[in-house]
């Protein structure tokens, strides 16, 4: 960086006039502005393609809006052909709130102990198995809930195994690293002035935690719950696997049901481009998109809490 | 204290080691019961020989070179985009509403489902661009799932570089690009390999892409690198074998081939990271 500019190169080149540092320095620049850009322009193709896709059976007006969000009959092959996707939006929103309310107090537990009561043998040993839990593909989930969960549902209560309750229990475990790692991010940067005012004032560890700790962090353990459900929410084939897909509305945990994933990756491959039951699985991926942004801005507005 | 509070806070500290405890027990339990049922009874045929549509005996062969070779695409398509794009918003994004609003993007990038990045490239590969179901359709989209995880992981990995090298780069005479190239990476580097890692982890055992962008069938023959031929990977088998195939021994493939998935996906987070244990013992 130190060597003398060399200007013996083609005198009208206006590049070299620079020394070798600065032009790379400008070509760096410009390399790194593209690749931002591209992200940007990727994450509108995709919500384009989408919605230009999705809204195409309401523009056409071949279904009504409300009679997809309504409608409690999915038979795509029928005379006329219903599509009503009310029975795989309960099975979506059914299936991930059951499994962030099983999640939920073992991520908590699981981040109090790392925090608070065994702090060394939380980070040696915990922690790393619940990070091994992330790493796990989901169709070993699947495979796993099929071969282990679905046959112990179908021994111990009435019903085939699959359904809600197999599905929310493969999601739960899937979606514990997250809610457990944002809990124990929420609880390890708590004041430590916070904790030991409580202990000197003569609170045992329990009251410390639900009447201080537990209302203070609130807002970031949400956080993580909401991640959790976004991704439970978006989680395809290892609910797909275990929770029977019969598109109708479950009216028991035990029932076979079916979600917004799981019929968008059964019934994509079958249909031809351009027909309606193609578009309405766009539509389908229209509101599972929406619903993910919707999630995004839910979390946003925790974060915002948690940092007042 | 109250004797009543102490017994709560005792069965509270018994309780929350009994749940930890039980978290620890599970995940061992699962990992031995996926290696122990599928490891002992692997063999070479099945490893490297043909998948069959009827007969028993299928190997995962073409499916697991696809894996690996879609990961090798993907991430040769998005670490260099995602290094760079995680670089600018550490280093050269101002504060303004413009980046601003591209982190939102990011964000929202990170949180979409996978699906969707199958749709995606179903609509730009299969319908745009009339490719079919390919593995260069497959890696493309697989690459702009990781896109954002990988910008994600490098900002922070830069921002947390101590301010003083950077300056004392700067104090040196070094441009901004020799400061991020020999200083800020190197000493960014074990955060950022760390994420390349979970990445990639995730690459190869996602299967919502793959099964729309590159379809449930292989060329059918080994060392296939035509990336025009669709492009199943040892995840999609597993699931193809397990709900829709019809051979016989679908249990005892879909049990070895999730050993094997398992298997190296917790091999790439373990020896992509060795190098870097030797690195800071060295250093210390």
């Amino acid at each position: 960086m130190n060597t003398p500019v060399k200007e013996d190169r083609t005198a009208g080149d206006r590049l070299t006039r620079y020394p070798k540092h600065i032009r790379e320095d400008w070509f760096g620049r410009v390399y790194v502005y593209l690749c931002v850009a591209l992200m940007v322009v990727t994450i509108f193709s995709i919500v384009w393609f989408i919605a230009s896709k999705g809204l195409n059976p309401f523009v056409s007006g071949a279904i009504g809006i409300p009679d997809l969000l309504l409608g409690h009959v999915w038979k795509p092959e029928g005379e006329p052909p219903l599509f009503g996707a009310l029975p795989f939006l309960a099975g979506s929103a059914s299936v991930s709130f059951i499994a962030a309310a099983i999640a939920a107090p073992f991520g908590f537990c699981a981040a109090v102990f790392m925090t608070q009561i065994a702090p060394k043998l939380g980070r040696t040993v915990l922690q790393p198995a619940i990070e091994l839990l992330a790493g796990i593909p989901s169709v070993v989930y699947g495979f796993v809930g099929l071969s282990v969960i679905v046959p112990f549902l179908r021994d111990n209560f009435p019903g085939q195994g699959f359904g809600i309750l197999a599905g929310a229990i493969v999601l739960s475990i899937m979606i514990l690293p997250t809610v457990t790692s944002i809990a124990t991010d929420a609880l390890s940067t708590l004041p430590a002035g916070l904790r030991e005012g409580s202990f000197a004032l003569g609170a045992t560890r329990w009251q410390t935690i639900y009447r201080l700790i537990l209302p203070t962090t609130l807002p970031s353990l949400l956080t993580g719950i909401v991640l959790g459900i976004s991704r439970a929410f978006g989680e395809a084939l290892a609910v797909q696997m275990v929770i029977g897909n019969a598109p109708h509305v479950p009216r028991s945990l035990l029932e076979s049901a079916a979600t917004l994933t799981s019929i968008i990756t059964l019934e994509m491959g079958n249909t031809v481009g351009g027909s309606l039951h193609n578009n309405v699985l766009w539509s389908l991926a229209l509101i599972l998109l929406l619903m993910t942004f919707l999630f995004v801005f839910i979390v946003r507005m925790l974060e915002r809490r948690a940092k007042r | 204290m109250s004797r009543v509070n102490q017994v709560k806070n005792r069965l509270f500290t018994i309780s929350v080691w009994v749940v930890a405890a039980c978290v620890i027990l599970f995940v061992f339990g699962l990992l031995f019961l996926i290696l122990q049922r599928g490891l002992p009874s692997l063999t070479w045929d099945f490893i490297f020989g043909l998948p069959s549509e009827i007969e028993e005996g299928g190997g995962i062969g073409p499916a697991l070179f696809n894996s690996f070779y879609m990961l090798f695409l993907s991430m040769a398509i998005a670490v260099p985009l995602g290094l760079a794009s995680g670089i600018y918003l550490a280093e050269f994004a101002p504060e303004n509403k413009l980046i601003g609003f591209v982190r939102i993007c990011v964000e929202g990038l990170a949180s979409v489902p996978s699906i969707i990045f199958g749709l995606f490239g179903i609509a730009l590969f299969v319908e745009m661009f009339q490719l079919g179901l390919t593995i260069i359709g497959g890696a493309v989209s697989l690459a702009f799932l990781n896109l954002p995880v990988i910008t994600r992981v490098t900002e922070e990995a830069i921002r947390s570089v101590p301010g003083e090298l950077k300056n004392a780069s700067f104090a040196l005479g070094a441009t901004h690009l020799q400061t991020i190239r020999r200083v800020l990476i190197p000493s960014s580097i074990n955060g950022i390999v760390t994420g390349i890692c979970l990445a990639s982890g995730r690459a190869f055992g996602e299967s919502a892409v793959i099964i729309l962008t590159a379809g449930v069938t292989t060329s059918g023959v080994m060392w296939d690198f035509n990336l025009m031929s669709p492009g199943e990977t040892l995840a999609v088998h597993l699931w193809y074998v397990q709900s829709e195939a019809i051979v016989p021994d679908a249990q005892q493939i879909s049990q070895k081939a999730a050993a094997v998935l398992l298997f190296v996906v917790l091999a790439i987070n373990v020896v992509f990271r060795i190098p870097l244990w030797i690195r800071e013992r060295r250093f210390r």
